[in-house]
């Protein structure tokens, strides 16, 4: 269901925003997305007192039409994505996503007065795949939260973010393997499914 | 520093010696590969460089579940009590005086990697706070523009081109590196607890820091609760990078290069 609201503003969101945005470079998207998504918190109450319904309203709207949220759920299953059923790759994005939007909620939680400060780009006009470096400034030690893009056409979507030094992609990928190794796909998907009830232990 | 502290230098220097030359044979050639060529690249099940540089990982995780146990049935509520019952200005207080404390030491590592400027200013700040702050309680330095360098000893060993060796999870102390623990006695005589207060009043300074270092992690520690599936490759590859940053002042190599290039003194 959620997946399915999801792709829908996502379709939306593409078929209005997408010409708009046609020459939006990757790193002025990751501005416009990072300024966008401050801004609501700092005006909203209910999401700097995490409340996830609403965090997942804001994500759904501001930050899936620019993540190629496939390719990044099936780069960490890694080589088991292709023998997963189109129903067991479906369930993976679903639960996927909600564990990111999840700790997503707990960081949003601590936005009061930060800002996001970009570090130079190296890049070449032709290159199709880019990372954008950036860092989260407030008290204390600078956040490093880098986004690596993917060109498809003319629009630039995020594939996989780095958080502390960490991408996420390939750190999933090793527990998810983990995971499947124990207890095949469907393990992996129950897994995610307990965690993202809250029951989990470790 | 005591004879405990002692023995240890020793047992860690040893170990140094015995991994530089391991870890050296052990670096790896091959790069990272590209997130999307993962589907079709057989070498997948190839290592990560968290991985990589974790050759003693069974034994690290053991100690790494024995922290935890001892975080959650110890620290954290004493923690959770101390952020409760402490106002929140009296804590930043605490932080600040131990941060102070240690500035002096940074100004000391700062000078041994050559880097004259901070080194300065980090005595400067320690000067400032130390007699216009309140003895550290209050961190004039940074109101005034003074900005803090922090380093340590594991820092310096690194900057001087000393390779951090595998990952090492040590007892109370949590992640390190082979190189970061033969740099902590040193931190530690260093340390606050050791340098600032007679031995008498050493349980409650020790007690007061741990307190202080616990509450500045919470929303580290709750954020990482909500991420990680497997906490424990979670916090080591963290760990590992954030001192790899640390060491490059902010600017490591690229992806897949860090773990291969030399301390930015060698280049």
């Amino acid at each position: 269901m959620m997946l399915n609201r999801c792709l829908l503003i996502l379709a939306l969101a593409m078929a209005v925003a997408a010409p708009a945005r046609a020459d939006t470079a990757p790193d002025e998207l990751i501005r416009q997305v990072s300024t966008e998504v401050i801004d609501t918190v700092k005006s909203d109450k209910a999401i700097q007192n995490g409340d996830v319904a609403k965090i997942v309203e804001l994500v759904d709207a501001k930050v899936m039409p620019h993540v190629n949220f496939q390719r990044m759920t099936a780069s960490a299953v890694g080589r088991n994505w292709r023998s997963a059923t189109p129903e067991q790759q479906k369930r993976l994005q679903e639960e996927f996503k909600i564990l990111l939007v999840r700790s997503y909620a707990g960081a949003l939680t601590q936005v009061k007065d930060q800002s996001v400060q970009f570090k130079p780009m190296r890049a070449n006009p032709g290159d199709t795949e880019v990372v954008v470096r950036t860092e989260v400034k407030g008290k204390g030690e600078p956040i490093q939260l880098d986004y690596r893009l993917e060109k498809n056409g003319t629009t630039w979507k995020i594939y996989d973010v780095n958080v502390l030094g960490v991408w996420l992609v390939e750190q999933y990928r090793v527990s998810f393997n983990q995971e499947i190794a124990a207890g095949g796909i469907d393990g992996l998907i129950a897994k995610l499914a307990e965690r993202n009830k809250g029951v989990s232990k470790s | 520093m005591n004879a405990c502290t002692r023995s240890w230098a020793r047992a860690a220097l040893l170990l140094l010696a015995l991994c530089t030359t391991g870890a050296a044979q052990a670096q790896p050639s091959a790069g990272v590969s590209p997130i999307m060529s993962v589907l079709d690249d057989p070498n997948v099940e190839e290592l990560t460089p968290g991985q990589r540089a974790d050759p003693w990982e069974s034994f690290n995780r053991a100690m790494f579940r024995f922290n935890q146990d001892l975080d959650e049935g110890l620290l954290l509520p004493w923690t959770d009590a101390y952020v409760t019952l402490v106002p929140e200005v009296a804590r930043i207080g605490v932080g600040n005086f131990f941060a102070n404390a240690q500035d002096i030491w940074s100004a000391a590592n700062n000078l041994m990697q050559g880097k004259f400027e901070r080194s300065l200013i980090m005595t400067m700040r320690f000067a400032t706070n130390s007699v216009l702050g309140a003895l550290g309680l209050i961190d004039i330095a940074t109101a005034v523009g003074m900005e803090r360098w922090p380093e340590d000893f594991g820092q310096t060993l690194g900057v001087w081109g000393v390779a951090p060796g595998p990952y090492l999870v040590l007892p109370v102390f949590g992640p390190s590196t082979v190189r970061d623990a033969v740099g902590l006695p040193l931190d530690l005589a260093a340390s606050p607890y050791y340098s600032i207060s007679e031995s008498y009043f050493r349980p409650a300074t020790t007690l007061l820091g741990a307190l202080n270092a616990r509450s500045q992690l919470l929303s580290a520690t709750q954020a990482l609760d909500a991420m990680a599936l497997d906490k424990y490759s979670f916090v080591r590859d963290v760990f590992l990078s954030r001192r790899l940053r640390l060491i490059y002042d902010g600017n490591p190599p690229e992806d897949g290069e860090a773990d291969k290039a030399p301390a930015p003194s060698r280049q």
